[in-house]
């Protein structure tokens, strides 16, 4: 009682906080919802948000990190329009992720629906296991393990398919194979990562309706285009934002395994980008590359949800 | 013609005995499909492990022996006298285990204030958070590395932790947990006398445990195979993480054996496979939750 009586007076800070009332414990609430954010959004800030604009900021000047920066304007993209080795990279980004997000989602839902067929739990187990086993290694180990799994003389690959009588494939050293090489090591190591999502796509539909529909006897074609599909486009569209996404920035594997030779054959955006920020120290012409991969990245985005308006239905 | 009764019986059996044939053997091509490609998988792995085992000559014998025949565990001892291996698996580890722990503070708290606190600003301030999700690590590198660099924190590994102290995935993860937790626990804890902070530690953050879990999990493996920031940020081999001492070790030993560098290889799965046995649970669920807000 007493109690109310002095904290009605509102004399403090502290007294207006701590009253016992429920405003007061709104207050308290809205407070501590601000300290709870505090730091993630801060941190947001410094770390995410704020350099995405500095990025765009700095490729307008020419600043290699020993003299101060000059406003150069938009030159920096208009060498790089004319660069070739930045061309290159990015074409070899686009037919990769191309190949290897096409391919990741078709072979992921393959795998998924096959895994859906009665079997032992230790087999489904053991599947799912094996599947999902490179995506928990890390890009360098797989690339050093896979490149010398691929050497042309001595790699375990081209053995096994020499006993089927193929001739050794040169899959690291030639220039016109080495990017569907990336896309292969790219698909053994995610495959396994799709793969879950699919599942978890599928376990979402209810397994009567897609039981039911196969005992109508809707043949496999109809089944897979009419019933699955529509039923696990949103799995399908999440698949390919974040493979896009992902694989537009994709360095590790491809980095350790080819350094993006022969030549400039296996050389990724990202690639391009790291030599000229951090070899050459050219901080306002990487900053460039780095934009113009941002933007495409958020377009790219931007246009898969926009055209998942007409092929992907949510329950 | 008219076939009898018995008959019409007879060959619809026979029919639906060969459909039941037709389905079953094509049960049986897809497990041994299923089958062939999981060998597939996991051969490559199974080739690490048992050459990193062989003596140096040995290492690109063909055909290729999938068991261990020599168990040359000198290998090992060479990873640690070529790089500084044992620093950088501490290394690994401190960045590792420190980034996991500052996420899940910075994301439990985030992630109960906006499941269910209110303050005004809220949902502008939430929306900022999911925005960043979109930003490329590519977009932001360069003036983190210049940032860095300025505070002098550059070749040290605070410059790989402070910046991925803060996650929008997992407050967002986090995010969803909260929620899911019944509201009337606040009110229960409310009469029994519990502060906000006690309600938030003692009541939800428990109930919440799997999704910490979950972050915990995917927090791990991210940061423990991380190779692109730590190349970037680290100059001097002592301060290396593992990735980053298998590529030099790559490097060191293009002419010598690949026994060595399979060692090291075989050394740095260790962990993550430990992780997956204890917590597959956890990392499927996070791709699942993943998946399933997309």
């Amino acid at each position: 009682m007493q109690r109310a009586v002095t904290t009605r007076k509102r004399t403090s800070l502290a007294g207006w906080l701590t009253e016992p009332t429920l405003a007061g414990m709104r207050r308290r609430k809205a407070l501590l919802g601000y300290l709870f954010v505090l730091p993630t959004i801060l941190g947001i800030l410094v770390f995410t948000a704020g350099p995405v604009l500095v990025s765009f900021g700095l490729s307008l000047y020419k600043w290699n990190v020993f003299r101060p920066p000059t406003f150069v304007g938009l030159e920096n993209y208009s060498r790089l329009v004319s660069d070739t080795r930045v061309l290159v990279s990015f074409a070899n980004s686009a037919r990769f992720v191309i190949l290897a997000i096409g391919l990741q989602i078709v072979f992921s839902l393959l795998l998924a629906l096959a895994l859906r067929q009665r079997m032992a739990t230790w087999m489904r187990y053991y599947f799912r296991t094996t599947f999902l086993l490179p995506f928990l290694l890390s890009g360098a180990a797989t690339g050093v393990v896979l490149s010398y799994l691929l050497h042309q003389e001595f790699g375990v690959v081209n053995y096994y398919l020499g006993l089927l009588g193929i001739p050794r494939i040169p899959w690291l050293t030639s220039g016109d194979v080495v990017l569907y090489t990336v896309v292969l090591a790219y698909l053994w190591q995610f495959v396994g990562f799709s793969l879950i999502t699919m599942l978890g796509g599928l376990s979402n539909i209810s397994s009567e309706v897609l039981d039911a529909a196969e005992v109508d006897g809707a043949s496999g074609w109809s089944w897979l285009w009419q019933i699955v599909l529509p039923m696990l486009s949103p799995t399908l569209l999440f698949s390919a934002v974040i493979g896009v996404i992902g694989g537009l920035q994709i360095f590790d594997q491809p980095y350790v395994m080819t350094r993006g030779g022969p030549g400039d054959a296996s050389r990724t955006a990202v690639m391009t980008l790291y030599e000229a920020a951090f070899k050459n120290q050219e901080i306002g012409y990487a900053s460039s590359i780095a934009v113009i991969l941002f933007v495409v990245i958020l377009a790219i985005t931007a246009f898969q949800f926009a055209m998942s308006k007409r092929w992907v239905f949510y329950q | 013609m008219q076939t009898s009764w018995p008959e019409k019986k007879n060959a619809r059996a026979g029919h639906r005995a060969a459909e039941a044939l037709l389905r079953h053997s094509r049960r049986w091509l897809l497990l041994l499909c299923l089958f062939a490609l999981s060998v597939i998988m996991v051969g490559p792995i199974v080739w690490t492990v048992s050459t990193s085992l062989r003596t140096p000559a040995a290492s690109f014998s063909l055909p290729p022996k999938w068991l261990p025949t020599d168990m040359a565990l000198e290998n090992y001892a060479e990873v640690f006298a070529r790089i500084p291996f044992w620093r950088q698996i501490f290394n690994s580890f401190f960045v590792t285990l420190s980034t996991v722990f500052g996420q899940l503070c910075t994301a439990a708290l985030a992630g109960y204030a906006f499941a269910r606190l209110d303050f005004p600003g809220k949902t502008l301030l939430f929306w900022l958070v999911m925005a960043t999700l979109m930003i490329p690590l590519q977009a932001t590198i360069i003036p983190v590395f210049v940032l860095i660099s300025r505070i002098g924190l550059s070749d040290s590994l605070a410059a790989l932790i402070v910046p991925a102290l803060f996650t929008a995935f997992g407050t967002f993860l986090l995010r969803q947990y909260f929620m899911q937790a019944p509201k009337e626990f606040e009110e229960v804890a409310l009469i029994d006398g519990a502060n906000q902070w006690y309600i938030f530690s003692r009541v939800y953050l428990p109930l919440t445990a799997p999704g910490l879990a979950v972050l915990a999990v995917l927090a791990f493996n991210g940061t423990w195979n991380e190779f692109y920031r730590p190349l970037v940020f680290l100059i001097t081999d002592a301060n290396f993480t593992i990735p980053l001492g298998l590529n030099t070790l790559k490097g060191y030993m293009m002419t010598g054996s690949i026994s060595v560098v399979l060692a090291g290889v075989s050394l740095s799965l260790i962990p993550v496979v430990l992780v997956y046995l204890f917590g597959q649970r956890y990392l499927i669920e996070g791709i699942m939750v993943g998946g399933l807000k997309g």
